[in-house]
């Protein structure tokens, strides 16, 4: 699959010194979508503001469709759609004014066509006359979702698109960005929310303290990371768990009716039929047995915390 | 795309609308405004005044009323137009777009001088009702308004960009601008003044802008014409040279 996007080498240090961007490599592909996951202030924004043009990178190249976003900032811009984090809007503009303007300003000629196509794939049609600073917060985003798409960019950042959104506009987002993937846009998403990336994104990228200390394919990377959990649920509660099973990674959930076993998925031993044999001669019997994989979440942690104790991957 | 038309119109459009929606604001009070002016130094105080370098004295206040308006709507309309953006954070979409730093100029300034023109224009018509008036020199006339609108208007936007608040756009513009008017000129001929304050008001750039523009209208100046152009000539090359410098260096702009 050709690249995209592609970001060489790239620094930020803001004049304060903070260096909020450190030698970044990233390769994004046409048509996937890709979550970029960090805690706040790890540099996600950055990121996404010096690929658009409102940060100016203190090193390194980018390059969107092959055009350098800083020597050929006209055909790489006009590639791109953004939707800050902030809820930014013209108050007293109405709705299709300001798609009618960010269109514009894009370099676009008029399309009513296709603005007419973005208002009702985001229910803002019957809203297009109504002053901007009429409208809820989840509707302002919605607006702001317009406005990124009405010059039909080929790639869009969402930076946080569904931070302070309710349940029901998440779901229409995650329905919007599908749906846009299918008609070819690549999607580049910074979310807090791990399940996001779970629930959307083809490939999960993390960024700490400016850097970009993973990007795999998610799957491949739950596969990687992830570890399972094999849940027994005892017939009698255990009060500690047996001497004999002291050498295994085991603990005593739920007031010892729970025992659970951490285990590597990819590791040649599991070590669950030894340890079922174990238990059975030790006597100790079970009604149930369950297992489950770790999510992004707990990856994500585990990989934070890894990086703050200075070990790396 | 070596030309981004659709992106300067589009900024054009949205700066002009702001203004029909703010009517009121934007043209029907600098003209209530100057109205009063004359009612007060053309026809009541002017009465008494009779005339200065052979001209009735409310009609010697009007092209320095005009250039005040000019002047203040020029750097309000141009400074209010791109801080508001950076106000609300709607700057990114601006920051974002392949739109060049002249086209962005273009748009927004642009706009402002449209506007002052337009004010400068009606406040003109206006005074055309309380006092006689002949202009002279009508296309140097234009060449003025034109030029100075620009002037100012790329001052303002320099404004707007360097500003971190509204009290800071205001500051330059009440502070030093409208002194500057009415120490330049406008209610009279820097001739008047005694000795060694004439020469002192000769520091004055507004003194050239009134003294020429009022030249288009009745053939007498302060100072040559030829000096006052080329004093809104230099003004109007320095305003661009410091918006070159703001967006090769992105600053205030970007981060």
């Amino acid at each position: 699959m050709p690249s995209i996007l592609t970001i060489r080498q790239l620094t930020k240090t803001y004049a304060n010194g903070f260096v909020a961007l450190k030698n970044i490599d990233l390769d994004i592909r046409k048509g996937e979508i890709v979550a970029l996951l960090g805690p706040n202030g790890a540099g996600k924004t950055t990121l996404i503001s010096a690929v658009c043009g409102i940060v100016t990178p203190s090193s390194g190249t980018i390059t969107a469709g092959g055009f350098d976003t800083a020597r050929a900032y006209r055909p790489a811009r006009a590639m791109i759609g953004l939707v800050p984090q902030e809820l930014a809007t013209d108050a007293f503009e109405s709705v299709w004014s300001t798609v009618s303007f960010s269109r514009g300003l894009f370099g676009r000629a008029p399309n009513p066509a296709h603005l007419e196509h973005v208002l009702r794939a985001l229910s803002l049609w019957d809203k297009r006359k109504d002053r901007i600073m009429t409208l809820s917060g989840g509707m302002k985003r919605r607006v702001m979702i317009a406005k990124a798409l009405a010059h039909e960019p080929s790639i869009l950042f969402l930076d946080e698109p569904t931070a302070g959104v309710d349940v029901e506009l998440r779901r229409d987002m995650w329905n919007l960005v599908r749906s846009l993937r299918e008609s070819g846009v690549t999607i580049i998403l910074t979310t807090h929310y791990i399940e996001e990336a779970e629930e959307m994104a083809d490939r999960v990228g993390v960024i700490h303290k400016g850097e970009l200390i993973v990007v795999d394919d998610k799957v491949a990377l739950m596969k990687k990371l992830g570890r399972k959990r094999l849940a027994l649920h005892l017939q009698e509660p255990l009060a500690a768990i047996p001497a004999a099973l002291a050498d295994w990674p085991l603990a005593l959930k739920a007031d010892g009716c729970e025992l659970h076993y951490e285990f590597d998925i990819n590791a040649e031993h599991t070590g669950v039929p030894t340890l079922l044999r174990q238990l059975s001669d030790l006597g100790i019997p079970f009604r149930d047995l369950n297992t489950s994989q770790s999510s992004l979440e707990e990856i994500f942690v585990n990989l934070v915390s890894d990086r703050e104790k200075g070990s790396h991957l | 795309m070596s030309f981004n038309g659709h992106g300067v119109w589009s900024i054009y459009r949205f700066e002009m609308a702001r203004a029909l929606r703010t009517l009121v604001q934007s043209l029907v009070t600098p003209v209530l405004t100057t109205s009063l002016y004359f009612v007060v130094f053309g026809s009541a105080i002017g009465g008494r005044m009779g005339e200065v370098e052979g001209v009735n004295y409310g009609a010697f206040i009007v092209p320095g009323l005009i250039m005040l308006s000019l002047f203040t709507e020029s750097l309000f309309n141009a400074s209010f137009g791109i801080y508001f953006p950076k106000f609300t954070g709607t700057i990114y979409e601006l920051l974002s777009a392949p739109v060049s730093a002249f086209e962005t100029v273009l748009g927004y300034v642009g706009a402002a001088v449209t506007k002052s023109v337009v004010l400068g224009l009606l406040i003109l018509a206006t005074a055309s009702l309380f006092v006689p008036l002949h202009i002279q020199h009508p296309l140097v006339m234009i060449a003025f308004l034109l030029l100075t609108a620009t002037t100012f208007s790329l001052f303002g936007f320099i404004i707007g960009v360097c500003a971190n608040s509204f009290e800071q756009i205001q500051v330059i513009p009440m502070l030093v601008v409208t002194p500057l008017t009415f120490l330049g000129g406008a209610f009279y001929s820097i001739d008047m003044l005694p000795g060694v304050w004439k020469t002192i008001a000769l520091f004055n750039p507004v003194v050239y802008l009134i003294s020429g523009f009022r030249w288009s209208f009745y053939g007498t100046a302060d100072v040559a014409v030829g000096i006052s152009l080329t004093a809104i000539s230099g003004c109007f090359l320095v305003c661009l040279a410091i918006i070159w410098w703001i967006f090769a260096t992105g600053y205030r702009l970007k981060k």
